[in-house]
């Protein structure tokens, strides 16, 4: 190539000089005759040429690419430079600008009020939120020795997935580690601060209470493994003992101050079950003594408690089918809901979370006296579209009105599951119930090809999956024996640890074994007056309470029964969409559990409430984030979401700096909790 | 494809200047060309080819000044090109490595002891505690300036270290701590990080507590009967259980273990100043509040198995010294550990040594690690319990394992071990120049020390060196020349010196540390706390079941004592004293870079690491009134072999002994329950006995 490029440059020179010659046509016989002697010389110069741009050619392609991927890098680069130069207040500016002044967080408020820390604080994570790292694994897992499997980026779920779920899950007999493998909680505050990157769930309250000068110090996370049932936590990891030695530490390093407990979701039930155990005698109790509770906790500020369970936790066992509180579904809603892969997703995932024992302390309490009969229930007459229409103006109110009365005849809440609209829909007496529980199950159903995907479910028959069908519905009560049905081992390894009825006498000695101690209806609150219950919800967002289910179509690997998506409520306002009747809540738990104990059950000295506790409802109004910049919101009222909003954080804020419910204004209710709670009829 | 080649086209005529002529000649080149090329095709095609060589012309025009463009833009084209390539071979290597099944099928990585251990059925059984050293624990933010947005529960000390380049001053600002309390000043909070993250990786890939625990894992160990005591290192040892609860956190935690875990006795394995710290908590656990933790005298004996000290420092350590005096020590101090080569530069080294210094000099923990003992322990002007090492002898004995010449080397070693017989004297731990390191003590100049050091130095304010505070700058230029003219300090007058030089800080971490022995243990003067984690004046708790081991490792040259010089320049900016780096000795002398080194781990000198076990401790001693068993177990200091094998499995070195193959083993069997006997009692490498008979201390 140099070689051509003197000879070019010799010519040009040549030209140059004949420039002063002025003769154009001249220059041009110059040029051809140049052209011509170089023809004559190197054709074969030429060949290589274009040989050469030839092979230029083929690079070319691999060039750009190249060169696009470099450009693409060097800008990506140059960009989280410039990111990472910014002042980290500059999203802020920006949010400000445009939606303008930010309210001050309630930590910096209430700094400026003169708050600052006075009791430690216990926060209680619910189920998923934990973090879980591998302590011992499978030689597939290798690598990953303290890494979270649970919680964090999950990146492993998507890398192994087969894996995965063999080290998530528990064993199916006991309940507890399967050989070889140990997977424990994590930790600290980490454990469930961030669930995963970007995605807050204590978070936003650390870092308020951290405002007013809370620190480790002064702040504990009871992290707990959430897979297991509440007294295996203390069997095989001695966490109810940590958490007693812990809050006794922190009560004693700060002066006495009394500590204020913040449980989230199953956390509610993880320590009511903890109250009972810490004061109970030693083996199955901790050995606290009558008045351990009294001296060392001040409140309890349940948020989103799901005291009497919660409709979605029965879906979930029974189809996998729940939504964001059950299980996997939380990960990647889009990718289970693929029907190419759901096939044998969802089979794996029911194989897995029937393994959590901790997933039956959720299934509805009380049975029909609480979550109502075939035809009655507590909230029938809710309208979803209520409260929105107050804000309307009053004739699309009147007029909507006359529409809900007849839609108040016809949700029927009470029947959590029934196959079919008619079912769901049709009088009590019309429906023709064939009892299923003797019904013979059949023949086993597995074939050798779905194996090595377990569940319960290839131990049915066509016929027992059928008998369940032709039963039509079932209430809180017999979904009970449905489940049992349907998954016999799951039940027996759940009813010894968990509960569902409502006691008749709670001085039976019978309830003072551990089963009972995460139900609100058979475990009395401990002899403490000084305390303060606070339950803590969102409402306003409409939340499952019944199902309407159909049978999967037939192939033996499935899961049998499935939501029927196709059912949708007449109007627009209906409480039935997609097959599920929704009712008031906070996206996950209906308010019917979330309130009842507060605003009824432990209202005043009742049986379960022996000494009087005092008991407030704090309910806050779910208002959708206004802009994206707002992330998830300052005023969210849905189930997790609700632990990044102001006023409860203030709320909190305040009594952990000191004050008592009365302080905060008592009751604070925007739903029917109250009028709901008196129809229950539950002696107290 | 065509555009590229008339590109290349264009440019191999570059330096032509006049566009009409060339512009016609390129045409007709083309057409030429054109007509070659298609000599052999129909000729119908030839009119339109011409048509379209003409049409070329004005194409051409355009294209030359595309071309001018181009060519500017060719260097970023490679670059970016270069990127790109470089960019796609690093994914594609990533991908590779990722997709490789976890162990290659030629390649197999030695067993883990954990996993030989789990297989011979050695299991869980003692919890265990671990007890982290200086610096080592990561700190994290909890409440800061406005500089700090954002870094609410990150890391400031550990991690990534990434704030101290983006925001240096703010980040020192925020690791101080204040001048007049050692406790956190106005406004600002750090805190330990808490958990077995806090101390397992130091950064991302250095190991402190990895390995150990992986391996305590292996046979079963898992959070609840696993504890990383995590502390602020920076606090003196009492004032972390006075703001943070430290101590009283970790009485908790370990009676919880002994509870849950079926009354199985909790074994410690503290590193480096931790040791210090846990002798601290043995006083503190049993004596009475409001001073102690209110435990009783039985609670060591009731609670714990084993100490397993790890490379302690429990005489102190020389470095420590350097470290205060000018801020020059190695790993175990400090900020050097991070980045050496920024600070050894001289552009930057001024500023940078002076913000290292303040920030160090707040913090008090380091004064416990001054040495103890005085001149009793570490030797007086002419007189050294360690004299006559030689220093060729560690390293003859690492060649001769990797069979390097050993004739030359032996002989070697022969002669220089007699003639430093008569040099080094470790005794005088500063020295300023070098002949006063070795000048018999009579040619020494005679200043009356305590008339200088205990006098009121003179001082002066200059204004301009306000911003970077260290006490230096409040003496005078006449005060730091009578210092340096005293020549030698031993160390018993380096704690004058140091009073001297930095009076505020050793006036509020003297009330914390004491650096002396006892002669009446009695004396009702050491239930104070400033006492506790001086093994020279504290007593054992009673707990004759109670086992103590030394484990450190040998065989790499220690700094035991400095040259020093005064620093050229008069500026306030900077550091009177220095060590005299141009100070060397024979080759195979100890003296190296203005620095005498003796066996060791690196940081901590064997008779600071092995004397308590060797002989305070041994037997029943007035420190040890129970007869509390002790082991001595050095660990050989063997490079790395290779580079696959990272920081080595065999290494001695202050914090790679944590990843030492050997020293799990102990480790993993003492917890699963053996005794110091069962794992084969003592194991020296060193002079350690010989050196500890040499010390004329009352036992």
């Amino acid at each position: 190539m140099p070689l051509t490029q003197r000879k070019k440059g010799a010519e040009a020179d040549k030209a140059a000089s004949d420039k002063a010659a002025s003769s154009e046509e001249k220059i041009v016989q110059d040029g051809s005759e140049d052209e011509d002697r170089k023809k004559k010389e190197s054709p074969a110069g030429k060949k290589k040429k274009k040989e050469r741009g030839g092979e230029k050619g083929k690079w070319s392609c691999l060039d750009s690419c190249c060169w696009f991927v470099g450009c693409v890098c060097t800008v990506w680069w140059l960009l989280l430079f410039l990111y990472n130069a910014m002042p980290s207040s500059f999203p802020q500016y920006v949010t400000e600008a445009i939606t303008g002044p930010l309210p001050d967080p309630p930590g910096v408020k209430l700094k400026k009020e003169g708050l600052t820390a006075k009791h430690p604080v216990v926060f209680v994570p619910g189920i998923v939120t934990g973090g879980l790292e591998l302590w011992e694994g499978h030689e597939c897992a290798e690598g990953l020795f303290r890494k979270r499997l649970w919680g964090g980026t999950f990146g492993e779920a998507y890398k192994r997935p087969l894996c995965w779920v063999e080290h998530m899950s528990l064993d199916n007999e006991t309940g507890l580690d399967p050989p070889g493998i140990r997977l424990r909680p994590v930790t600290g505050l980490v454990a469930a601060d961030y669930f995963m990157p970007g995605y807050f769930v204590w978070a936003v309250l650390i870092a308020n209470l951290a405002r007013i000068g809370y620190e480790e110090k002064t702040m504990y996370m009871a992290a707990y493994d959430w897979r297991l049932s509440f007294q295996n936590t203390e069997v095989r990891d001695q966490t109810l003992s940590r958490i007693k030695s812990h809050i006794e530490m922190m009560v004693a390093t700060n002066g006495g101050k009394k500590a204020v407990v913040i449980p989230h979701s199953m956390g509610v039930l993880y320590f009511l079950h903890f109250m009972k155990w810490v004061e109970a005698p030693a083996p199955m109790g901790g050995g606290g003594g009558p008045d351990w509770c009294s001296k060392h906790i001040k409140a309890i500020m349940n948020i989103g408690g799901p005291f009497l369970g919660v409709p979605k936790a029965v879906s979930g066992l029974f189809s996998a089918e729940a939504k964001d509180i059950a299980v996997a579904r939380a990960i990647a809603p889009g990718f289970l809901g693929n029907d190419i892969f759901r096939v044998q997703t969802l089979q794996r995932v029911m194989k897995m979370s029937r393994t959590w024992d901790s997933t039956m302390s959720m299934i509805p309490k009380g049975g029909e006296t609480i979550w109502g009969g075939l035809d009655w229930s507590p909230e029938e007459g809710y309208l979803p579209s209520k409260r929105r229409q107050i804000m309307n103006d009053s004739q699309v109110s009147s007029e909507s009105g006359t529409n809900s009365s007849s839609s108040r005849a016809r949700v029927n809440y009470g029947r959590i599951i029934s196959f079919g609209k008619d079912a769901a829909e049709s009088p009590s007496s019309e429906i023709e119930m064939i009892d299923f529980r003797d019904a013979v199950k059949g023949r086993n159903l597995a074939n050798t090809t779905c194996r090595d995907v377990w569940t319960e479910y290839h131990d049915m028959g066509i016929e027992g999956i059928r008998a369940v069908a032709e039963h039509r519905v079932y209430t809180a009560e017999t979904v009970l024996d449905l489940l049992q049905f349907v998954a016999p081992k799951m039940m027996a390894r759940g009813s010894a640890h968990f509960s569902y009825g409502i006691a008749d006498d709670l001085d039976d000695p019978k309830y003072e074994h551990y089963k009972y101690w995460s139900n609100p209806l058979e475990t009395k609150l401990p002899s403490a007056s000084d305390i303060e219950i606070f339950s803590m919800y969102g409402v306003g967002i409409p939340t499952e309470r019944a199902y309407i289910y159909k049978m999967s179509p037939s192939a033996e690997c499935f899961i049998p029964f499935q939501i029927d998506t196709s059912f949708e409520g007449e109007d627009e306002d209906s409480c039935l969409k997609d097959g599920v009747f929704t009712v008031e809540g906070d996206e996950t738990v209906p308010v019917l559990s979330a309130g009842f104990m507060c605003a009824k059950g432990w209202r005043g000295k009742t049986r379960f409430n022996p000494s009087g506790i005092r008991t407030y409802v704090r309910e806050y109004d779910h208002a959708p984030p206004a802009n994206l910049l707002e992330g998830r919101g300052t005023q969210s009222g849905s189930h997790v979401d609700v632990m990044g909003n102001f006023a409860l954080i203030e709320d909190i804020i305040r009594v952990a700096a000191g004050a008592t419910g009365e302080d905060l204004g008592g009751d604070q209710v925007y739903s029917d909790i109250f009028k709901w709670s008196e129809k229950i009829n539950l002696a107290l | 494809m065509g555009s590229v080649l008339r590109l290349r086209k264009l440019c191999y005529v570059e330096p032509v200047k006049f566009q009409s002529f060339e512009s016609i000649k390129n045409a007709e080149k083309q057409q030429q060309q054109q007509q070659q090329q298609e000599e052999r095709t129909v000729s119908e095609v030839e009119n339109a080819v011409q048509k379209n060589g003409r049409d070329d012309d004005e194409d051409t025009k355009k294209k030359k000044e595309g071309k001018k463009k181009m060519k500017e833009w060719r260097c970023i084209d490679s670059c970016c090109w270069v990127i790109g390539c470089l960019c796609t071979v690093w994914w594609l290597l990533v991908f590779l490595y990722y997709s490789l099944p976890a162990a290659l099928p030629g390649f197999q990585p030695p067993e883990s002891p954990g996993a030989r251990l789990g297989r011979e059925g050695v299991r869980a059984l003692h919890p265990v505690v671990l007890v982290p050293g200086i610096s080592t624990g990561g700190l994290e933010l909890w409440e800061g300036k406005p500089c700090t947005e954002g870094l609410f529960r990150k890391r400031l000390w550990g991690g990534s270290f990434t704030e101290i380049l983006k925001r240096p001053l703010c980040w020192l600002e925020h690791l101080s701590l204040d001048n007049e309390t050692g406790l956190d000043p106005p406004g600002i909070r750090v805190r330990a990080v808490p958990g077995l993250v806090a101390a397992d990786y130091f950064a991302p890939g250095y190991f402190v507590w990895a390995v150990l625990i992986q391996n305590l894992a292996k046979i079963g160990y898992e959070e609840k009967n696993m504890h990383m005591a995590a502390y602020d290192w920076r606090l003196s040892f009492q004032n972390t259980e006075t703001r943070d609860q430290a101590l009283s956190r970790l009485k908790s935690t370990i009676e919880l273990m002994y509870l849950t875990n079926g009354r199985k006795k909790v074994v410690v394995v503290p590193h480096s100043m931790g040791v210090l710290y846990f002798l601290h908590f043995l006083k503190w656990v049993e004596l009475p509040p409001p001073m102690g933790g209110g435990g009783g005298p039985g609670w060591c004996a009731t609670h714990i198995k084993a100490i397993m000290n790890i490379g302690p420092p429990f005489l102190g350590v020389p470095k420590a010294v350097s470290n205060i005096l000018s801020s020059e020590a190695k790993d175990v101090a400090v900020i050097r550990s991070m980045d050496p080569g920024v600070l050894d530069s001289e552009i930057l080294g001024l500023q940078t040594l002076e913000h290292a210094m303040r920030v160090a000099r707040t913090w008090d923990s380091i004064i416990s690690l001054v040495p103890k003992g005085g001149e009793t322990i570490w030797g007086d002007l002419d007189w050294s319990p360690e004299e006559g090492h030689g220093c060729s002898l560690a390293k003859r004995r690492t060649l001769q394992s990797s069979g390097n010449n050993k004739n030359s080397n032996h002989t070697n070693g022969k002669r220089t071990f007699s003639a430093m017989k008569d040099l080094a004297k470790y005794g005088r731990i500063i020295s300023f120049g070098k002949e006063a390191s070795y000048i018999p003590s009579s040619q020494l100049p005679s200043v009356d020390l305590k008339e200088l050091l205990l006098g009121k130095p003179s001082t002066i304010s200059n204004s301009t060196c306000q911003e970077v505070w260290t006490e230096y700058n409040e003496l005078s230029r006449e005060s730091i020349r009578d210092v340096a003219d005293n020549k030698v300090y031993t160390s018993q007058t380096l704690l004058d010196l140091l009073r001297f030089v930095a009076p505020k800080m050793m006036k509020r971490a003297e009330a914390h540390f004491s650096h002396g022995i006892a002669d009446d243990l009695n004396d009702p003067k050491y239930n104070h706390y400033k006492y506790w984690s001086n093994p020279l004046e504290m007593r054992l708790p009673g707990a004759p079941d109670m086992e103590i081991y030394c484990l450190y490792g040998v065989g790499i040259p220690t700094e035991r004592s400095y040259v020093y010089k005064m620093s050229p320049t008069g500026k306030c900016k900077s550091i009177p004293f220095r060590i005299d780096s141009t100070a060397e000795g024979y080759e195979d002398s100890c003296l190296k870079g203005g620095v005498y080194f003796v066996d060791g781990d690196e940081s901590v000198p064997v008779l600071s690491s092995g004397f308590m076990c060797a002989r305070g401790w041994r037997g029943k001693t007035r420190f040890n009134p129970s007869g509390a068993t002790t082991y001595v177990r050095e660990y050989q200091h063997r490079p790395p072999a290779s580079l696959l094998e990272g920081r080595g499995s065999a290494s001695g070195a202050h914090v790679d002994i944590m990843g030492n193959v050997a020293f799990i083993e102990d480790v993993l069997r003492v917890a699963a329950g053996a005794t110091g006997e069962e794992i084969g009692g003592d194991r020296i490498y060193s002079d350690i006995m010989r050196m500890s008979e040499r010390i004329n201390i009352q036992l």
